[in-house]
């Protein structure tokens, strides 16, 4: 038997136990989210924060007790209750390998549930890679609290002081005789901790223990399988799309065929007739049709016959005209005090915690000699204030105007990114169920606690009647269209007094989920008579303005639909590139510019995994390559010599750690070190090394990206990739690779294919092949992964965990860019490198 | 609405639905199964996809009254209690990331690899390239359909390498 088999024996068993041992227990009160006939975790028993049980209302489970975190149980097991969702990269099963440490438990004997807001407390959910660096803090501190009281809980038992006792998989035994020993099965004995914690908001949340140390860790830093893989193979995993309920109908959207069109008619007749039709639900321009079955309401709303008036303007340029749109668009006037444009105090609880995702201002720094102020390394918590300015510049380092005016040589050169769509692999979806005058929502929606807030407000309900459970479910790349589709569902409930599933077609998700901004990126650079790069000056425009946040009552797209205005809309952002890089001049601007119309538009913005992170990355590393070849250095010897040339660092070392992810990636990879691009030759297949680096937050990233550039067809294929990574301490080492690897492969798809298509008055890439996406024959034949783990330095301190998730993503695109100029002597400064694109780009040069 | 015969992983049934329906919802809807599941509903995707007569199917853009032989999902690739080759080894590799495309992805390696045990890496690529995964897991899938290669010739279990637990 393998060892998940064992796992999934052991969690079913367990919580059958849990059910057993809650019976038996005074302490704990059974509730069971199966009382409706479903549930994500059906069987399992909760904590005691909601008594009144599945009925409602549903109050926040406690962060200040010890029992909203952790039950053990009699049978010597435990169950962690944490308030985050993995929406795939297995930071479940880092949690759990976590708090075992910290608990000392043996890691097999724990489970993890995570992400229901009325069992589970309030940690936001996911986001801005924030699972390890962020919110496995206080589930460790909260263990390691539970471990100090079940000390003196077995002191008193076993009559010794805590300092002759010792834990070992939750077994305590007196040191000096070993017969006498102490289970923590049997010293909670089904009573509960009743330990209160301290501490201002719950990030902070402690007890009196201290955490261990990485090199105290007995299962962090090991390689675990993840507990969610097996009955992802199995089939048995129950995911939000699973969900049924008695009674339960299914809905589907008529989407405005146009942008920012008017609803003028519905004829109900046309569906009236259809089997298992109920009821058409039409408020504002939001319409759709609730049926039976699944299939009949894609029927129904297949067949509705609506009609709609077109706005009298076109609401956005068509996409081969966007760039020339936005470089003549004025930008969107910044608010005069940071954190302005946020829109509600709703959504500003999710925003402020999730504030990574917003905004990289700090992460600005032009170097560490810069003069600017580098702040990030200090937790993200601590960057709040400065992350919420939704613009930021210009950032002047030196004298940018001086150094170009006594340059010996000035390039100059302009990128184009494209929007690109979450286009998640399964049509958002959701059920409501509006039993008992509450309502509950099963999502997979990354962030369950701002979704129940902005959910309550929307539909007018105290909070405490509205609950969220989180379930798996495709993706959880930042603000995607599960936002909508939950509103949408609790809405209709709400009309129809039944539990109703709601789920997008393709050519919704497709056309309507939100997107990540396009980037207009202009640049200049001086180069010294030496070929030192003197001056830099990065002005960037984003597409973003009214850029819709997480679970916003009146930015979701329903409320939208229905009128629904908020006084300002989000300014948006536009960021600038990560590097450490000692550039002595430096101008930076960061503006936004907005479409004609924002409200009613398929061309929605909103966080798309790193989401102003790989746009000005693939501009910034594009343009170092560029600034290499011009002074005709080696691109590793230029990047390495700029890092070399600061003196100071900061207190994550990133400047230490940049050099050393460079050099790990170049050595892994076998860089043969020579200006690019190479010398061309004859052959049809040409090839060439590119080389990009970055960081987001405290995590740094080198990629190196070997690629054949087919001369006859332009064809791209990235025939291996190197990926240098450095995110302090790894809990999970496989785990890690494999989400480094899958999120290096995501910006590979972002630099080759991905790009969002529309007319004037719609998006047109619909489907998976008017919008395409990496496949399999896209893929490399070999992928390093080298986990440069922790400073290079022995004398310095262990590093902690940073955000994983999305930092490889970042310099992927410049890396190919980078290569195909090394292999065709031809810079493609337009994404996605489509084929067409570089077949003219080749030609036009004459390669 | 009509009767319907349906023999789904060894068990029948008799299903009073339209005839058009797509197979995907009676399996999801009327028989429970989680395997198969909707991606795009219009046979581009393979997160719908089951066996049928040996080939991988959409079953999106099937209609359930087409259907005459057995349908086999991802529930009914585990004989015995005892996971398929293909299965395992998606384990032993991690393959998954949000894992919601992995019906598809194991459905489709199943389909080719009964047909042709032994395929090279390009037609592996080849045959796999219509199943779309989001989290690009593909490098992970054709890694571990390698490994249940290896299994199936063997008829034994490699060790994963690597991870402890």
């Amino acid at each position: 038997m393998s060892s998940s088999d064992t796992l999934l024996k052991h969690i079913e068993d367990l919580l059958v136990t849990h059910r057993r041992g809650f019976l038996k227990s005074a302490g704990l009160l059974a509730v069971s989210l199966g009382v409706f006939g479903a549930s994500a975790i059906e069987g399992a028993e909760v904590p005691s924060s909601n008594p009144a049980g599945s009925r409602g209302p549903y109050r926040d489970p406690d962060f200040h007790q010890i029992d909203s975190w952790i039950v053990v149980h009699e049978d010597n097991t435990a169950t962690f209750y944490v308030g985050t969702t993995d929406p795939g990269q297995g930071t479940g099963t880092c949690f759990r390998q976590l708090m075992s440490d910290e608990l000392d438990i043996a890691f097999d004997k724990t489970t993890c549930i995570m992400g229901s807001t009325d069992i589970t407390v309030d940690q936001v959910g996911s986001g801005g890679s924030y699972a390890l660096e962020r919110n496995s803090w206080p589930m460790r501190r909260v263990a390691a609290e539970a471990r100090r009281v079940l000390l003196e809980m077995a002191s008193k038992h076993l009559g010794a002081p805590v300092d002759q006792l010792a834990v070992n998989d939750a077994v305590i035994t007196v040191k000096a005789d070993t017969s006498k020993r102490v289970t923590y099965g049997e010293l909670i004995a089904g009573k509960k901790f009743n330990v209160a914690l301290t501490g201002s908001n719950i990030n902070r949340i402690t007890g009196q223990a201290k955490t261990k140390s990485n090199p105290e860790l007995k299962y962090g830093g090991q390689s675990f399988q993840r507990d969610d893989i097996p009955p992802k193979v199995d089939g048995s995993l129950k995911w939000a799309v699973d969900v049924k309920l008695p009674g339960m109908v299914h809905a589907r959207n008529v989407k405005p065929p146009f942008a920012c069109a008017k609803l003028t008619g519905i004829d109900e007749s046309s569906v009236k007739s259809l089997p298992g039709f109920i009821k058409v639900v039409s408020k504002g321009n939001y319409v759709a049709v609730v049926c039976e079955r699944e299939e009949q309401a894609i029927r129904a709303a297949r067949q509705l016959k609506t009609t709609w008036q077109k706005p009298k303007t076109a609401p956005f340029p068509a996409s081969e005209d966007l760039f020339n749109y936005m470089r003549t668009a004025a930008p969107v006037e910044i608010p005069a005090s940071p954190g302005e444009s946020e829109p509600t105090s709703e959504s500003r609880h999710a925003v402020e915690a999730d504030s990574g995702l917003r905004s990289h201002a700090p992460q600005h720094a032009a170097s560490a000699d810069s003069g600017i102020h580098v702040p990030s390394s200090k937790p993200p918590a601590a960057r709040n204030p400065q992350m919420r300015a939704p613009v930021s510049g210009p950032m002047v380092v030196g004298n940018p105007d001086t150094a170009f005016s006594g340059a010996a040589k000035i390039i100059e050169a302009e990128y184009e990114i494209p929007f690109q769509g979450h286009t998640a692999f399964a049509g958002a979806h959701a059920l409501a169920d509006p039993s008992n005058g509450q309502m509950t929502v099963y999502t997979n929606d990354m962030k369950s606690y701002s979704m129940r807030r902005g959910i309550a407000t929307f539909l007018g309900m105290p909070h405490d009647s509205v609950r969220v459970v989180w379930m798996m479910g495709p993706q959880g790349f930042g603000r995607s269209a599960a936002e909508d589709a939950a509103f949408e569902a609790a809405w209709i409930a709400r009309q129809i007094g039944r539990p109703v599933r709601m789920q997008w077609m393709r050519e919704e998700e497709s056309a309507w989920d939100t997107k990540g901004p396009a980037f207009l990126v202009k640049m200049r650079g001086a180069l010294d008579g030496a070929g030192n790069l003197v001056a830099y000056d990065f002005h960037a425009r984003s597409c973003d303005h009214n850029h819709v946040g997480y679970n916003e009552p009146d930015s979701v797209l329903i409320a939208q639909l229905m009128g629904i205005r908020r006084a300002k809309p989000a300014a948006g952002s536009a960021a600038m590139p990560s590097d450490m890089y000692a550039i002595p001049n430096r101008k930076m601007v960061g503006e936004v510019v907005g479409l004609p119309m924002l409200w009613e538009t398929p061309l929605r913005t909103g966080n798309l995994r790193d989401p102003n992170g790989p746009q000005p990355t693939f501009a910034a590393e594009s343009f170092i390559d560029e600034a290499a070849a011009a002074a005709k250095t080696d691109p590793l010897e230029f990047r390495l010599k700029m890092l070399k040339a600061g003196t100071h660092d900061d207190a994550a070392f990133r400047r230490a750690r940049s050099i050393a992810v460079l050099e790990a990636a170049a050595k892994i990879y076998g860089w043969d070190a020579r200006p690019s691009p190479k010398r061309i030759g004859k052959e049809d297949i040409l090839t060439g090394r590119g080389m990009a680096y970055s960081f987001r937050g405290n995590t740094v990233v080198a990629e190196i990206a070997e690629v054949e550039v087919n001369r006859q067809t332009g064809h791209v294929w990235a025939k291996r990739l190197v990926c240098a990574h450095d995110c302090g301490f790894v809990v999970n080492p496989v785990s890690l690779r494999h989400t480094v690897e899958c999120c290096m492969l995501h910006g590979l798809s972002r630099a080759i294919c991905e790009e969002v298509r529309f007319d004037t008055e719609k998006v047109t890439s619909r489907d998976w092949f008017s919008y395409q996406t990496l496949r399999h024959v896209d893929v490399p034949e070999r992928i390093d992964i080298v986990l440069v783990n922790g400073d290079p330095k022995p004398d310095r301190p262990d590093l902690p965990p940073y955000g994983a998730g999305e930092a490889s993503l970042k310099p992927t695109l410049a890396a190919i860019a980078n290569a195909i100029f090394d292999a065709t002597g031809v810079r493609i400064r337009r994404v996605p490198f489509r084929q067409e694109r570089v077949l003219a780009a080749l030609k036009a040069a004459g390669v | 609405m009509s009767k319907i015969e349906l023999k789904v992983n060894g068990r029948s049934h008799t299903l009073d639905v339209e005839p058009d329906t797509p197979l995907l919802y009676i399996l999801r809807n009327d028989l429970d199964l989680r395997g198969p599941r909707f991606g795009c509903g219009l046979g581009q995707c393979g997160a719908c996809k089951v066996i049928i007569n040996g080939a991988a199917v959409f079953s999106c853009i099937t209609p359930v009254s087409s259907v005459k032989d057995e349908v086999t999902t991802l529930e009914g690739l585990s004989q015995n209690g005892r996971l398929d080759p293909l299965q395992q080894a998606w384990i032993d590799e991690q393959a998954p990331q949000c894992g919601f495309c992995q019906n598809g992805q194991i459905i489709t390696a199943k389909a080719l690899l009964d047909k042709n045990p032994h395929p090279t890496d390009a037609e592996i690529r080849e045959a796999m390239n219509g199943t779309l995964c989001r989290c690009m897991s593909y490098f992970r899938v054709q890694s571990a359909i390698k490994r249940a290669m290896k299994t199936r010739a063997d008829g034994s279990s490699a060790d994963a390498t690597e991870v402890v637990a």
